[in-house]
Formats: structure tokens, sequence, C-alpha cells
């Protein structure tokens, strides 16, 4: 732990990039990506990855996609690693990317389960982790409902950790895939000059920003790559200062919306409008909604997306959801491949094998479609 | 038992500063003087380069007995107090019991008279902390108790607080305000701000703090009963008590040694070590607190000291329960912070803060018929500290002897440290290390 200098910076939240993030330090961007003092590499945060790194990813990914197109979509790239999802909170969506993602790299999985664990039986969250940490892992994913959990957690283990979403922080492997997903559709759209980055595009993200892990990370992924960031919600929805936000916000949708070429939508959860944070979800729906009169007015050329899973009626109309522009479904799909991306490239460098390798042990090379042998890791 | 001479060193109290030696018989200050011939038989301290001062008067302590004494107990807690320079501590009722009974008081006073540091009780203004019921406060304080509080949190109802400053009119007692309204903290988990919203964690805004502030000026303007503010954080609560004084009300107000120099940049690393109730700030903040020190708008420098178990720290951030340990570091802190550098503040001022002003507060002055604050010469009350200002030291929590360990400065380097503490002419601690 850094000690607290006497005068905490006056920059305001510039993260720490090397994983030491304390009181009053700021810092350069580490240059390539987050490492601790042993040499460990992690991501809990966005502001862990150079843009550089990011577009590693985002390459690792693409190469990744062939892998996922073969007969028997793995490769030995992580064999002999152990991958260990450390779910707090329920998500089974995240987890099994997480878990699809390792076992296609032939990792071996381990599932923890909150609900069935020692935490139950009053173990701390810092025993829990030790304890894992003893059984020798080398990557331990961490979902948590509370903010910062994945931050603590690497000062309490020698493997990688991966932010699989805390509290309303962070959700960077979320951002990842977000990007990834916009440079494919872009990609698609202009094959003869497939676009390195976000640069030039305006993103709008639409909705609940205050509670959310996904507009953090996103803003974050987004800007890094050179695009345009609004946020547009009620300030009742917004943070309460976006002075170190590299983003503008508006309550205007409307005003903004012909402006985007991706339109971001976020998850309203019903209890918002229990409080006095919205009235209804009604007036909701009308004033921030993609609603069949403003998705008619979208161009054919803007993105639709939303991190799931959606409240059709609320914050998009079910139509809206189906647009040939919406990437909804496209952003699941990709998920793993960039969740493949991201344990390679944190374990890259201790990787025993290469990733473009067909997986042999597995059960076969060749013809054996549909043969999926359960890899021994994880049962 | 025989005579104390305490020989070397630069005697300071609200009178100022002049070399001399201090003979002390039994309980009492006999002499101060530039040389005193004493006896051979008298024990002597050197105080060689050191300042002997009134020893410390703590307003806010959490000894944490009964009921929390995995953290910390009177007996823990009053050693730390002595090894920090403290002869007088401020204990807080929120413990489990709360104070907020006779019987309950009485133990505490009862433990209280074998520890290194005399306790002094702040009993509740509502059964329970509850904001609901007011405490026999006319038994308490025939009991000896003259502040009461509810803290940890804020009276939250206008109208109870309102009959409790009423009652408390005729008793020579003073109400203490932990300002939160807790409608506008909400779950707030640290400082409403930049890094709140950049963390992801629920912001408690500066105006929480400020709006009870604004409710409880107005009701020590109606009822003209005093009141002390404990630990403010914020800039606008300075220029409320610094309007509020120009307008001749009768308040008090304390800052701890964390508001004095952390930010909530510190919550950074989410480490629930900086987290804190009220919560560290902006900068702005900081330097606003610190010059409403200076300026006198702010009286007393009050630790706030507030143990907690080791595993209770190591929770998620926002799962964590709030507060810091202080008492040994209060005095090298505020001394590192406000004399060694810019604005190179009085030693007399300091220990004005730390002493003088805080004893008055508590009632535990010479005036009020208590023994703490000063002045040092013959027949005051042998309540001392011998600091040595240039002794530098860094922060190791494992030394400390706090039954916890969750300060925030482990690691920092201090300039200052306490050498010895005479309680009630007992040199409790000698040369750094307490003697019982």
């Amino acid at each position: 732990m850094t000690s607290p200098s006497f005068t905490a910076t006056a920059e305001g939240p510039a993260r720490q990039a090397n994983g030491s993030a304390g009181a009053g330090v700021t810092g350069a961007p580490d240059p390539t990506v987050s490492a601790d003092s042993a040499g460990v590499r992690h991501l809990v945060s966005i502001a862990d990855l150079s843009r550089d790194s990011m577009l590693d990813i985002l390459d690792l990914a693409e190469a990744f996609k062939e892998v996922a197109e073969r007969p028997i979509p793995k490769v030995p790239a992580l064999r002999g690693k152990t991958v260990a999802t450390l779910f707090f909170e329920p998500s089974t969506r995240t987890r099994l990317s997480f878990e699809t993602a390792a076992k296609r790299l032939s990792a071996d999985v381990m599932t923890f389960n909150a609900s069935t664990s020692s935490l139950e039986k009053g173990e701390s969250l810092r025993d829990t982790i030790e304890t894992i940490d003893a059984m020798g892992v080398d990557v331990m994913v961490v979902r948590h409902k509370s903010s910062g959990v994945p931050d603590r957690v690497r000062e309490w283990t020698r493997a990688s950790v991966v932010n699989g979403g805390d509290g309303q922080h962070e959700h960077p492997t979320q951002a990842l895939l977000d990007c990834y997903t916009i440079r494919e559709a872009r990609a698609e759209r202009s094959p003869a000059d497939p676009p390195e980055d976000l640069s030039g595009l305006r993103v709008g993200i639409v909705g609940d920003v205050r509670h959310s892990r996904v507009a953090r990370s996103d803003v974050l992924a987004f800007t890094a790559l050179g695009a345009e960031v609004v946020l547009v919600g009620p300030r009742t929805l917004l943070p309460p200062s976006l002075a170190s936000w590299p983003a503008k916000a508006t309550a205007d949708f409307d005003d903004v919306l012909p402006t985007l070429d991706v339109v971001y939508l976020l998850r309203i959860q019903n209890e918002r409008a229990e409080g006095a944070l919205l009235p209804s979800l009604e007036e909701y729906h009308e004033r921030f909604g993609l609603t069949r009169e403003r998705a008619r007015r979208l161009s054919p050329e803007t993105l639709v997306m939303h991190p799931g899973p959606m409240n059709r009626g609320v914050e998009i109309a079910p139509e809206a959801a189906d647009l040939p522009a919406s990437l909804i479904t496209r952003q699941v799909r990709n998920g793993v491949l960039v969740r493949m991306a991201v344990l390679f490239h944190l374990l890259g460098a201790g990787a025993t094998a290469g990733w473009d390798e067909r997986d042999d042990a597995a059960g076969g090379t060749d013809e054996s479609a549909g043969d999926r042998t359960p890899e021994g890791a994880g049962e | 038992m025989t005579d104390l001479l305490i020989r070397g060193g630069s005697v300071i109290d609200d009178a100022g500063e002049r070399r001399a030696e201090v003979l002390v018989r039994g309980r009492d200050i006999i002499a101060v003087a530039d040389a005193i011939d004493a006896p051979a038989d008298t024990r002597v301290l050197d105080a060689g380069g050191c300042v002997v001062a009134p020893g410390l008067v703590d307003l806010h302590t959490h000894l944490r007995e009964p009921g929390g004494e995995i953290a910390e107990t009177i007996e823990t807690g009053t050693r730390a107090a002595a090894l920090g320079g403290y002869t007088a501590v401020v204990a807080m009722p929120n413990t489990e019991p709360a104070l907020d009974h006779p019987s309950v008081v009485r133990d505490v006073l009862a433990l209280g008279r074998t520890a290194l540091a005399e306790v002094a009780v702040a009993a509740a203004i509502t059964v329970g902390r509850r904001g609901e019921k007011l405490v026999p406060m006319a038994e308490l304080a025939a009991l000896g108790v003259r502040l009461f509080t509810d803290d940890g949190r804020g009276v939250q109802d206008a109208a109870v607080l309102r009959r409790a400053l009423e009652y408390a009119s005729d008793l020579s007692v003073v109400l203490a305000e932990h300002c939160e309204d807790e409608a506008l903290a909400a779950d707030g988990q640290m400082h409403e701000g930049a890094w709140s919203s950049r963390l992801g964690l629920p912001g408690q805004p500066a105006v929480a703090e400020e709006a009870m502030l604004a409710r409880d000026l107005a009701l020590v303007r109606l009822t003209g009963s005093p009141m002390h503010f404990l630990h403010l954080s914020s800039a606008g609560s300075v220029d409320l008590v610094r309007r509020a004084k120009a307008g001749g009300l009768p308040v008090t107000a304390e800052v701890t040694p964390h508001h004095l120099c952390l930010t909530d940049a510190s919550v950074a690393g989410y480490d629930p070590v900086f987290k804190v109730n009220p919560p560290l700030r902006e900068q702005a903040d900081v330097d606003a607190v610190r010059a409403g020190l200076i300026e006198g708008v702010i009286d007393a420098i009050a630790t706030d000291h507030a143990p907690h178990a080791a595993e209770t720290k190591e929770k998620p951030f926002d799962l964590a329960p709030s507060g810091m340990i202080g008492l040994e570091t209060a005095l090298a802190l505020s001394h590192t912070l406000l004399t060694t550098g810019p604005p190179r503040w009085p030693l007399r001022d300091l220990f004005g803060a730390l002493s003088g002003r805080p004893a008055r507060i508590a009632g535990l002055d010479c005036a009020a018929g208590g023994r703490h604050g000063g002045p040092i010469e013959a027949g005051s009350a042998a309540n001392l500290v011998v600091f040595d200002p240039s002794c530098e030291w860094s922060v190791q929590p494992d030394l400390l002897a706090s039954r916890s360990r969750n300060t925030p400065f482990r690691g920092m380097s201090l300039q200052g440290r306490v050498r010895h503490t005479v309680l009630e002419g007992e040199t409790v601690v000698v040369d750094g290390e307490a003697q019982r």
C-alpha cells in the first residue's frame, strides 16, 4: 500500500496503472499492461490497459474467431493453466462466457460458487482468496456486488486478477467486447479499409450511467480508442461529478440522437423507479428509451447496443432490439472471443504453447466434427 | 513517593514558552523555575531538547468498552492515549450498550480510574442513540458528565434536539453533534465527488454535514444553549461556524488530524482503512479546515480514534466499518503538518488546540474544577507531556499499543514524538515506553 501523501493530487481521479492505486498517486498509464511488482498482470480497470494493449487484445480476439469456427473449437494455448471463476454475485452469462473461453484455450477451470461456499459459514473474503490461491491458480476471475473487490483481491493472491464486474465500478471485459463488436461491424461495412480503432465515432451511452459498471469501463475504452462519448440521461442517473470523465453529458436524447454513430443503451433496473431517481419507467421510456419513433429516425448506419439483459419496453422498444443494425446478440458471441484474448494476453508470456496450434490432445484434429471431448478441466 | 523533577526542557502553556524545570510532588506541580534545587533522592526525568506541555485532552475517543472489546478496551485505549501524550480522553457513547444510563456510565468511569489516562464520558443525548427519548441528563451530569452526543449519528429529528438543548440549558453541560443528515448521506460510502463518481462508490455529499450544522446553529440561536461540533470536515462547515461565532453564538468545533491532511483520493485503492465518517473530502476542504483551525474558527484537534478489528477492515469497502485510530499519531502528525512547514504554527497554538481548549470544552480545565489543559505552575495538577519535536519516526501499525491496527498513516514519516507522559504525578510513559 502506498503511503498517503500529505497533499493528495489536485488532478482528481487518475488511476495508477501499475495496480498500486493508493492515496494521492497519479501516474501516466503503463505503456503495456498493468503488472504488479511481482510481474503479475491484472485486468481490473480499463485504465490498466494502454491503447496498444487494447488493440492487441482486439486483434487476438479476431484471430480466435477462426478457432471458434473449427469443428473442435479449441487450442492448447493455456494447457496446464488454471482459471478460477469466483462469482460472489450470481451471473450465469458472464461466468459461462469466461469458462467457455478458458476451456477453448485448454485451461483447467475451477468454479467457485459463493452461495455454497465457506463464505456462507462466515469465512472472510481474504481467507477465501488465500485458500484458493494456495491451491495454485493462474487467473482469478472475480465478480462481486461491491465496488473495488478485484483491487483488494490482487493484493492477496499471486494469480492474475480479471475483473468480471465489480459493483458500480468497472466491467472491463464487457467494454473490450463492445469495442471489438463496434470495430467488427465497421470493418464489415468497409472491408477494403477496416478501421484499426474507434476514431471518428460518436457514441451515446444512454441511461443509468451512475450505477453502471459497464458505462465506467465503456467510457474509458471508447475514448482510449478514439471515439467521442456523450452520456445521455437525467441528472439523477448521471454520476454526481463528471470532472474526471472524458465525456460530455446531456438530458436531451432527441437533440443528440441524429449525431450518434452508436447508441449504447444501459439497463434500467426496476427499483430505480421506486425511489426519487425516476418518477416512473414509463416517463423514462418516453424521455430516454429507444422508442419506436426514435428508432425510425436512426440512420441505417447507426449501431444499437445493449449489455444485456434487456428490459424491453423500458430502455428499448421491443422492435428496436431486432433492428438490422442491432448488435445485441453479436455482443454475446464476441464475449467468448474477447475473454479468450484477455486470458491469453494476461498469461501470454507464461503460456506454454501458441494459440495457433490445433489441440491434438483434445481428441482429434480433423473430421470428428461435433465430438467435443470433454477436457479434464474443471470437472 | 519521591518528588519528580523534569529537567532540561522548555515549558509551554497558554502563557507562552520559557526554559524551566518542573518539580512534581504527589499529584501536583509544586514549583516551576529556571533552576530548582531538589533533594538528592528526587527522581529526575530528562527533558533535554524537549517541550514540557500540559497533557493532551482528546474530545473524541472511541474506547469500545463495553461491547467492542475485540477492537479496544479502556485499558488498551488509554495506554495508546498515554503514548500519544494524552492525559485525558472523552469516551464516546456509541458502545454496546450505549452510554445512555447512569449504571453503564458509572462502570466506565470506574474502569477509567485505574487507566493510563483520565477517562471522561460523553453520554448519549437520546436513549440508545435512537434520536427519540432523552437520557436522564441531570442524573448523568451529577456523575460528572459534561458532554452529551449521539456520536456516530446526529440527532435527526430537529424537535428532539431542540428539546434536548432546552432541557440541558440549566445543567452546565454541552451538547455535541455529529452533523450528518442521514437522508442526504443515504448509503454514501465516501465523499461524493469526482473520486466517488470514478470509483463507483455511492457518495455522501458535504451538504449532508452542512445542512445539519446549519439547522443546529439555528437551534442554538433559538435556545441559547451551547453546542460543540464534532469532526467538521468541509469548507462549507467552516464558513457556517465562522459566521455563527461572528454572530456571538456559543459554539465550538473540532477537526481530526486525518481531515487536516488526507483527501478522498486516498480511497482509490478501495482500502477500507481510508473509510471514515465524515469521509475524507477534497483538497479545498482540507485547506479550509486547516485554515479554520489556524484562524481559531475551529477550536480543537480531536482524534475520533475509532478502532476496528482487522478482519472487519478486510471486508469490501462498502461493507467495512468507518473509522481510523489516531491517539498515537495525532500530536506528531499535527506537529508535522502545522509547525514544521507553512503555516509554521507556534507550538503554543498547537498545544492549545490539543490540550488547553479541548480541556475547556470538556469541562476538564482547572476553572471548571478539572485537572487538565494547564497552566504549568505551582499548584496545578501534574498532568504533563514531554515532547521531543526533533525526533523523526515512521508509523508502524504493529508497534502501536491500540488493540487495533487501522491507521491510515502506515509508513508515514512524522516529526516529533512523545518522550514522557505524566498522569497525576505518575510517569506512565518514559522514553516512549508505557510503564504499565
